[in-house]
């Protein structure tokens, strides 16, 4: 169900960055979703169908870029990657872990269509 | 032509932004708010209830009730002393901030020391969602198993206390703490824990005494 606003929420920030360029069509949406960030892909390109309808965002695909969740251990220095059930570190079993990626929740880039001729393209 | 636009910005920033604003209304008001997040039955509102019960008169709660659906739950709440307010979500599973800076226009922050906002029961994605809170407090519960923490990492990760309550139930039910405890340590290093059981108040000391610790410091805040 959350993701019918979190869905808005991108559709909002891709319209105003794609305005700001002077985009006549966003093409293809680039998001970054970490592992511990709960999101249902095919349910947030469901509603994306919908809201987007009658916007230049119509039709646009959605890439969703996964990020595990990675785990370094402070102890024995082990990069590991996060398991379901054991978070501890799997080579000496401590507990002193950080987490170095898996929680990203963002837009990386758009890929618009504008009227600009390609000789004006200095971007 | 086409071309590529760098974006790099967080999904939920307008979320984000608003809860600044409400953020910055508990501090004008010297209010110390708390967002309270748990699975449905885990004892939200029972601790409420508790919490309420063992205040005294000096400290002012006042709680924002977050359902899909009905009243029961501010009812209950103000039966034991708290100004209530209801907001139905009419089926959203959390709470945004734009509901909280709606319904902060229906309580006097003036009159309070503290706010409880009880989020929808849920532990998938209410910690995604800034309401502005000085603290997420997750309120987690015996029953619900040991391995929550490894279930819903997002959830204990994005949180600053955890209350663990029905401790009273410990005896009757295969409930591994150092397991739990491990997968909370891991997620969220030095996480502010209090066991607790609303049917024998056993823990509550401690909750409280950290409570007055916060309410105070916001008041003294100049």
């Amino acid at each position: 169900m959350h993701e019918l606003p979190v869905t808005q929420s991108i559709l909002d920030i891709a319209l105003r960055h794609a305005n700001e360029a002077g985009a006549t069509r966003i093409k293809d949406l680039y998001l970054v979703i970490g592992q511990l960030s709960s999101i249902i892909d095919d349910s947030v390109q469901f509603y994306w169908d919908i809201i987007s309808e009658g916007t230049i965002a119509e039709g646009a695909t959605l890439h969703f870029q996964r990020l595990n969740a990675e785990m370094h251990c402070a102890v024995c220095d082990l990069d590991y990657r996060l398991q379901e059930d054991q978070f501890a570190c799997p080579q000496c079993g401590n507990t002193h872990v950080q987490l170095v990626s898996g929680d990203e929740f963002y837009i990386e880039s758009l890929e618009v269509e504008t009227d600009e001729t390609p000789s004006s393209d200095n971007a | 032509m086409s071309k590529t636009i760098p974006v790099v910005e967080k999904i939920l920033s307008a979320n984000d932004e608003l809860s600044e604003v409400n953020r910055s209304r508990f501090d004008a008001a010297r209010v110390f708010a708390m967002n309270f997040m748990a699975s449905p039955g885990a004892g939200k509102t029972s601790v409420i209830e508790q919490t309420l019960k063992r205040l005294g008169d000096d400290l002012r709660l006042g709680v924002i009730e977050g359902d899909i659906a009905t009243t029961i739950d501010a009812e209950r709440v103000q039966e034991a002393g708290a100004m209530a307010v209801q907001i139905n979500t009419g089926g959203n599973c959390h709470l945004e901030a734009y509901m909280i800076r709606d319904a902060l226009s229906q309580l006097s922050l003036d009159e309070l020391d503290m706010l409880v906002v009880e989020n929808v029961g849920n532990l998938v994605c209410p910690a995604n969602f800034k309401l502005g809170t000085h603290k997420n407090v997750l309120i987690a519960s015996v029953p619900e198993g040991d391995d929550k923490p490894y279930k819903y990492p997002g959830m204990y990760r994005g949180v600053d206390v955890l209350i663990l309550n029905k401790t009273d139930l410990l005896p009757y039910i295969k409930f591994n703490m150092d397991y739990f405890r491990e997968g909370v340590e891991i997620l969220n290093p030095g996480l502010t824990t209090f066991p607790v059981s609303c049917h024998t108040g056993e823990g509550f000391d401690a909750w409280i005494a950290w409570l007055r610790e916060q309410a105070e410091a916001m008041r003294s805040q100049s």
